[in-house]
């Protein structure tokens, strides 16, 4: 297993030196001088000139590349031009909300998903399995943004339940109970991505309800609910598995729409809002973060797949 | 002792795959059980064990296991009704079993079930001994993979033996494997079927595996039962002109013919089957009478019978 780590780290290195690269260029290729940002329309050009010169901005792009790069491996991904504060430190005020809304998104999306998926499986084309389908289909037809607001609509202004908007951290006053303002944002985060997932579930339960080693078990005479759970959940999470790579990714472009709607101070809203500041720092910062997180849990996901399937050889 | 009655097996549709079957299986007698590819062998073998897919089911007669009804139970009905059991070996040992379990977790599974006093992991490296795979203590953990579809298929004999099953069923196992390999895993049917006094109905189109093997025959055609017999009044006179088709297209080590027999036209699909005897439009014997209503039952020596108007054996018209 070891050089097995060994060598998918060292893939995702590589991976991750290209998408630094790619980040950066199209940073640079968006139309729209951050200078003029910073300064006004009433800047002098010597104004500009001396800015640009001290952010560093008239050097050739590989050397600004090259400075980049390397005060990102320190930790250092340099400073935002809006906040005039360190790019990390705006990413880690929008961490705690980000991250507890992925947790709390992945909880429902594990929660629903899956055993609706193996209930529409093993009532395959009954009412209960067409309803579970359509109801399925229909959420993952359905723009986020739109459930969310839905949400709103329903919960929190109608009934109540729910705050609509904001997110006060859990070390502030309310402590644990401030999570009651993700319950709504992280319901219409999951809302597509569960769905996905209960359809991935229910196709691949059925797939391999239709195997061989099935029959060998229920000629065992085994109880038909542990046919269903040791043999054929078992194999059908193989395949569910290896898509949460990709749903992480799905999530976190759905999570800048969610953490707009719901005004949530995460690291989604930062990205839109330096988007239209032509805060390049933060953006780029950002996006870098979201490349590793996606590379490790994609490295993990492979990992636990391996340990999942004994087939797959591990040298 | 299994007797089977009448078997009607059909498609949801109504349409029978299977039709009046009937045969017995005493402890220790191994049946062999032979016909083309589609011709209802598998289907009976389903229908036997309680394991036929939701679009089959069986519409008429009965099967009876030492006197208790098991027509419509599923396997874990029969355990849990303390009914005697049915035993299945498949076809394919590379897909039979599951790919993510241990070997020794898959057998010890079938043991909790049917053998509730035993201790599972000293049970099941009996078992490993008892069909001969060498280092078993070592293969019992190991997963399927990492054996050989020779193993896996005593594998499944094991899964199969770990049932104490009265009938054990073999739908044609050896297919899949290597030739030395299928003579050591027929062999090793053969005497655990003696050793332990169990009857073995084995499916297979292969007639030298039937001689090989079995004392008494069942020969299949769309569904229908034309023919059960010994194998040696089965090999040297056969009352269906069917079965005689079998044998002339047996390879004859001695003939300097090039081309082997065949017989002409091809089995009819399922739902396609024609009134009476259903070989009739491929039966160089078969007339007017032969392409409407029931067959009558000829009986030769020695337990053979048949169902046709023309038997070939004209001594053997009782």
């Amino acid at each position: 297993m070891g050089p097995y780590i060994l060598r998918r780290t060292g893939a995702a290195i590589a991976t991750l030196i290209a998408a630094s690269v790619i980040i950066f260029a199209f940073i640079h290729l968006i139309p729209g001088d951050p200078v003029y940002v910073m300064l006004g329309d009433a800047a002098t050009p010597d104004q500009v000139e001396e800015l640009r010169e001290r952010m560093g901005l008239n050097e050739p792009l590989v050397v600004q590349y090259l400075i980049w790069a390397g005060n990102a491996l320190q930790g250092d991904l340099g400073q935002s031009i809006f906040f005039e504060t360190p790019v990390t430190q705006v990413i880690a005020e929008g961490a705690e909300t980000s991250i507890l809304l992925a947790l709390i998104t992945m909880f429902w999306i594990v929660a629903f998903g899956i055993p609706v998926g193996v209930l529409a499986a093993m009532r395959q084309g009954t009412w209960v399995d067409q309803g579970l389908s359509g109801l399925a289909m229909l959420l993952a037809s359905v723009p986020t943004f739109w459930v969310g607001l839905y949400l709103i609509l329903t919960f929190a202004a109608g009934l109540g339940w729910f705050p609509s908007s904001g997110y006060p951290s859990i070390f502030e006053e309310g402590g644990l109970s401030n999570l009651r303002y993700l319950v709504l944002p992280s319901l219409a985060l999951a809302a597509p991505n569960a769905a996905l997932i209960l359809r991935l579930t229910r196709a691949s339960m059925l797939d391999v309800a239709r195997e061989d080693y099935v029959r060998t078990a229920r000629a065992k005479g085994i109880p038909p609910y542990r046919v269903v759970l040791r043999h054929i959940l078992r194999n059908a999470l193989l395949a569910v598995v290896s898509a949460f790579g990709f749903t992480f990714a799905a999530l976190i472009s759905e999570a800048v729409v969610t953490e707009t709607v719901f005004a949530l101070p995460g690291i989604g809203r930062t990205v839109v809002q330096s988007i239209l500041r032509r805060d390049y720092p933060v953006i780029q910062g950002v996006v870098l973060v979201i490349v590793c997180l996606y590379l490790v849990i994609n490295l993990i996901v492979d990992l636990s797949y391996r340990l999942l399937d004994p087939r797959v050889e591990l040298e | 002792m299994l007797n089977v009655e009448n078997l009607v097996v059909s498609l949801r549709s109504g349409i029978p795959i299977v039709r009046n079957v009937s045969f017995r299986i005493e402890p220790g007698e191994i049946l062999a059980l032979v016909g083309e590819s589609g011709s209802g062998k598998s289907l009976t073998s389903l229908a036997l064990m309680g394991l036929l897919p939701p679009s089959i089911a069986i519409t008429g007669g009965r099967i009876t296991l030492d006197g208790a009804e098991i027509t419509h139970l599923a396997p874990h009905q029969r355990v849990r009704r303390g009914c005697g059991k049915v035993a299945m070996i498949f076809q394919e040992p590379m897909t039979s079993l599951n790919p993510v379990l241990r070997i020794g977790e898959q057998i010890e599974e079938a043991i909790r079930m049917h053998d509730p006093d035993s201790v599972p992991a000293e049970r099941a490296l009996e078992l490993l001994d008892m069909v001969r795979i060498p280092d078993a203590a070592h293969q019992l953990r190991a997963y399927p993979h990492e054996l050989s579809g020779g193993m896996r298929q005593r594998v499944m004999i094991a899964i199969a033996l770990a049932c104490r099953p009265e009938i054990l069923i073999a739908d044609e196992p050896t297919t899949a494997l290597d030739v030395t390999v299928q003579r050591q895993v027929l062999g090793l049917i053969r005497d655990l079927c003696e050793r332990l006094g169990v009857g073995v109905l084995f499916i297979t189109h292969d007639l030298g595996v039937v001689a090989q093997l079995s004392e008494r025959v069942a020969v299949m055609y769309a569904g229908v039962l034309v023919e059960t017999a010994d194998v040696v009044p089965l090999f040297r006179a056969p009352l269906h002109p069917y079965t005689a088709g079998l044998m002339a297209c047996l390879p004859d080590p001695d003939s300097d013919e090039p081309h082997m027999a065949t017989i002409p036209g091809s089995a009819p699909r399922a739902d396609a089957i024609p009134d009476g005897c259903p070989f009739a439009p491929r039966c160089p014997r078969a007339q007017s009478v032969c392409r409407s209503g029931t067959l009558p039952l000829v009986r030769g020596a020695e337990g053979q019978a048949a169902r046709c108007h023309f038997p070939l054996t004209e001594g053997a018209l009782a």
